[in-house]
């Protein structure tokens, strides 16, 4: 079985300039978008309390926000939570209420109503440990960054750290877009995710770069122009890379099948930045280092080089 | 070529053998369990409790699977819950009050497996069930109160010293000692100085008045913060032992906060109530009028003298105490253990502050001779810490308690007063509760997302690359066991998030094998020989393998160290994840490959699947 039947080099960098612009066009959309709607920050940033609850049959909503009224609460919110029997209350910070008597408080009112609801989880996150969290999130994806662009300066040249970086943070900017457009809640696990991809589609750029590197060192192909050299790598590279996107892809439908309501939104960013990440690392990527004005020298040593005829000393 | 020296097989089969032993614990199932352990910090579980333990269970008839003793307590097994559940009550009826008997799930791990140390995964409370708190200590309100005693004592000194003041006065954290003159205000900054190297003191002067404004020198706030820190923990332990949970976690949580873990914990709602009471200590005098014999036995049948209440001394022997309070735990600043300044004995040292001193002064003045008694109130039930006899009267507030004490009698003593002394308040700023039903559901939805995904992976990767595709595929499998070996090894929690980064290492780690056999078929492609395609194929793809891993195990590192709670659970599984696949997709399947056909010396093709070549060489 071969499913990548590919007779050419695909001249991808002769649309860099195409790539770039939709690049830059989905990118300020996803910017404009986190100006104007922002994220639906999930309670491990905002601080507050969520409250998992699972009744024996078919939740009366109306019934529930009744009962939070009641209680002083008017402004929770109130859902369902993957089936009709499990609901999500999230309840915003109060001043001078602590949190274990706000669930304490909620369970008994319910009860009443109907002594068969059971609590599942509760979550409940003060002001500072949200502020903190949120921090923390910011820190290490700006950590993240310098680590990779450090890494990959040692292991290629600087025009590649930068390049990755780029394409990568694009990829980042454009899930973080997907979930302020859509307002899907950005809780810690999506945090995570965002981070796991910044790391893993480097991957992408990393594999093209070094076959990039190859073929400035073989000698066979000491003819290619730049261009054709990056189309060359990335060509020889599609199967590696298509193939690797489906198998991770794979895992994380499992997860988005079988993982239920607490990891979907984990496996929703995966995804998005698996299929954006084969984007990004291949087209972005490349053509920001073909603009920075990659050439062979940068990766190719020139003691490595010897010309053909000299075994002694050279002056 | 592809050959490797026998002792690299012999490693990785030792690698495996190792991975499959400490994998092996998680496969073992869980056992029902009977946890005994002491109430009062100063009982201890020992080999004497065991066998106590094992006596009244014997005489129950019951026959318990093993019984073992470690640092929480006495730990014995049962054959179902049932048994499990009439053995706790029985243990509870004859062990009393002063044990807490609680029910626990303890692995059904052979012994020689645990003697290696190997045992299954530490599950988080995601998929355990329970209770996770995190507890901030109020600083603010410690210090204030601290400069409130402070301020108490600067009262007192300075009428001792007879010293004119105008006023003290506490402003936040601070305490501001007005004078009238200037010679007054000397005096009174050389005596506060003199008694109390704590404080920092700087003059104010304006035409009325002449201030002395104190404050406490960062070095003490800090040793204030610590000492609150460590207070509340020692509390927030002994009451979480009332709860009966097996295996919690209390520990310090960065400078001035403490995170409580209850796993298993059912009902959060008594949980957060005693996680939020304080003991009170209270100090009284004995009744030494009725110490005699006849009037303590008929004290122990029921008849109590009016005025006075029963209680049992360290050592069984019963004791009267007036009703009336002398003292309250709140004056007791400090209680240390060490040793008598004169005799050398184990003694221990409490510190009250100014109000406290000066009562003490007047209580010691006034009994010579007699007995005073120290009490300690939890859940209501009082227990006589000490019942030492006063022999001068004391002053200062500085009080040496100290005869018929071993140091590890004294040191108990000292915890026990500084548990009761009043601590800094603490309020919850982080909680997270999981029920036990979700518990389970989300091992579920883990073990299943992981296994389903890992099933297609598999039907693809053989189907497309044929033996080499097989080669992957125990390697991808070596890899999870060697994950999930190192995971038990290190105890590291697994939360759900981690439960994911596992299925998501399993989708990264294929990317090595995919490279590899890529770059094979191409070499093939090529037209080069087998066997120097397998070679080179494994060494190209090596560097790049290389740095892919690295750049995401820099992703997981950051996160690791700047992500908290279950998200954390998520960055240890990375990046143990990508080191075990590293190895496992370059050395383990490499080691499959040449053991199969490294010593062909003929080697015609390779099964790889289907090396396409294109009817045209498109060169540019």
């Amino acid at each position: 079985m071969e499913w990548f039947r590919i007779r050419r080099d695909i001249p991808f960098m002769r649309h860099a300039l195409i790539f770039n612009v939709i690049s830059l066009v989905t990118f300020l959309a996803a910017v404009g978008s986190l100006a104007t709607r922002g994220l639906n920050l999930g309670v491990d940033f905002t601080g507050g309390t969520v409250m998992e609850i699972a009744y024996a049959q078919a939740a009366d909503l109306g019934r529930i926000r009744e009962s939070m009224a009641r209680l002083g609460f008017s402004e929770a919110s109130v859902q369902n939570f993957g089936t009709s029997r499990d609901v999500l209350i999230r309840l915003p910070l109060k001043q001078g209420v602590t949190s274990a008597k706000l669930s304490e408080q909620v369970m008994q009112e319910l009860r009443k109503d109907d002594p068969t609801v059971e609590m599942r989880r509760v979550e409940f996150v003060g002001p500072q440990v949200g502020k903190e969290l949120l921090e923390n999130g910011a820190l290490a994806l700006l950590f993240v960054s310098i680590g990779i662009v450090l890494y990959l300066w040692l292991r290629f040249e600087w025009k590649f750290g930068v390049a990755a970086i780029i394409a990568n943070l694009h990829d980042t900017v454009i899930i973080v877009g997907f979930f302020s457009i859509f307002q899907w809640e950005f809780s810690l696990p999506v945090l995570a995710a965002v981070l796991a991809i910044l790391g893993y589609s480097v991957n992408e750029s990393v594999v093209v770069f070094d076959r990039v590197r190859e073929v400035f060192r073989n000698r066979k192909m000491r003819h290619l122009s730049v261009p054709q050299v990056i189309d060359h790598a990335i060509t020889a590279t599609m199967s590696r890379t298509m193939i690797t996107h489906g198998s991770t892809q794979i895992m994380v439908c499992a997860m988005l099948i079988f993982g239920g309501e607490t990891l979907f939104y984990f496996a929703l960013a995966l995804t998005i930045g698996i299929l954006f990440g084969i984007y990004s690392s291949v087209l972005v990527a490349s053509p920001i280092v073909m603009y920075l004005g990659v050439s062979r020298e940068d990766l190719v040593r020139p003691e490595t080089e010897k010309k053909a005829g000299e075994t002694g000393a050279v002056v | 070529m592809n050959r490797y020296p026998l002792w690299k097989y012999i490693l990785i089969a030792a690698t495996l053998v190792l991975g499959i032993l400490y994998t092996l614990p998680n496969f073992f199932g869980e056992v029902p369990a009977v946890q005994v352990s002491p109430l009062r910090a100063t009982l201890k579980a020992d080999a004497a409790l065991m066998g106590r333990v094992e006596d009244i269970l014997k005489k129950g008839g019951f026959t318990p699977g093993g019984i073992s003793l470690d640092a929480t307590g006495v730990k014995t097994r049962f054959a179902d819950t049932d048994t499990q559940i009439k053995a706790k009550d029985l243990l509870q009826g004859e062990l009393g009050e002063d044990y807490i008997v609680a029910l626990n799930l303890l692995s059904n791990n052979p012994g020689w497996l645990t003697a290696i140390g190997a045992l299954p995964m530490y599950l988080g409370l995601d998929l355990r069930g329970g209770v996770h708190f995190l507890l901030q200590v109020d600083l603010k309100a410690a210090i204030a109160k601290k400069m409130e005693a402070l301020a108490n004592d600067i009262r007192g000194n300075l009428r001792e010293k007879r010293i004119q003041y105008g006023g003290v006065a506490r402003d936040g954290q601070t305490v501001t000692v007005r004078f009238r003159d200037a010679a007054a205000r000397d005096k009174g900054l050389a005596e506060i100085a003199r008694t109390m190297p704590d404080v920092a003191l700087t003059t104010q002067d304006d035409a009325a008045e002449f201030r002395i404004i104190a404050t406490l020198k960062p070095e003490a706030q800090r040793r204030s913060r610590d000492f609150a820190l460590q207070q509340n923990i020692t509390t927030l332990r002994n009451r979480v032992n009332e709860l009966g949970v097996a295996e919690p976690i209390i520990q310090q949580a960065g400078a001035d906060r403490v995170v409580v873990q209850l796993p298993g914990v059912q009902d959060t709602a008594k949980a957060k109530d005693i996680l939020g009471r304080t003991a009170t200590l209270e100090v009284r005098m004995v009744a030494e009028e009725h110490m005699d014999a006849a009037t303590l036995q008929a004290a122990a049948a029921g008849q109590v003298p009016f005025g006075d209440e029963l209680y049992i001394e360290r050592g069984g022997a019963p004791i009267l105490v007036r009703k009336q309070v002398v003292l309250t735990g709140d004056r007791i600043n400090d209680a240390q253990p060490g040793f008598d300044s004169q005799t050398g004995e184990p003694a221990v040292h409490i510190n009250l502050d100014g109000a406290g001193a000066r009562i003490f002064q007047q209580v010691t003045r006034e009994n010579v001779g007699k007995r005073m008694a120290i009490l300690l109130f939890e859940k209501g039930k009082g227990e006589v810490v000490t019942a030492p006899v006063i022999r001068t009267e004391i002053g200062g507030g500085r009080v040496q308690i100290s005869g018929r004490m071993t140091t590890q009698e004294a040191q108990d003593v000292a915890l026990l007063l500084r548990a009761g002394a009043l601590a800094a308040p603490m309020e919850i700023i982080e909680e997270r509760t999981v029920g036990p039903s979700l518990g389970a559901e989300n091992i579920r939805i883990g073990f299943q997302s992981t296994w389903y995904g890992f099933a297609t992976i598999a039907v693809f990767m053989i189907s497309y690359y044929l033996l080499f595709g097989v080669f992957s595929i125990v390697a991808l499998a070596s890899n999870v066991l060697f994950l999930v070996a190192l995971l038990s090894m290190l105890q590291a929690t697994l939360t759900l998030p981690g439960m994911a980064g596992i299925a998501l290492t399993i989708g990264m780690a294929i990317d090595a094998n995919v490279l590899i056999n890529e770059r094979v078929r191409e070499e093939l492609r090529a037209g080069i020989t087998p066997q120097a395609a397998i070679h080179a194929g494994y060494d190209r793809a090596w560097g790049t393998i290389l740095d892919s891993n690295i750049t995401t195990l820099i992703a997981g590192i950051f996160l690791f160290l700047l992500g908290s709670g279950p998200v954390k659970g998520f960055a240890v599984v990375l990046c143990l994840g990508i080191l075990t696949s590293i190895y496992s997709a370059v050395v383990v399947s490499r080691a499959m490959v040449n053991l199969y056909y490294g010593g062909r010396r003929r080697l015609d093709r390779v099964s790889i699947g289907q090396v396409w070549k294109p009817a045209t060489q498109g060169k540019p």
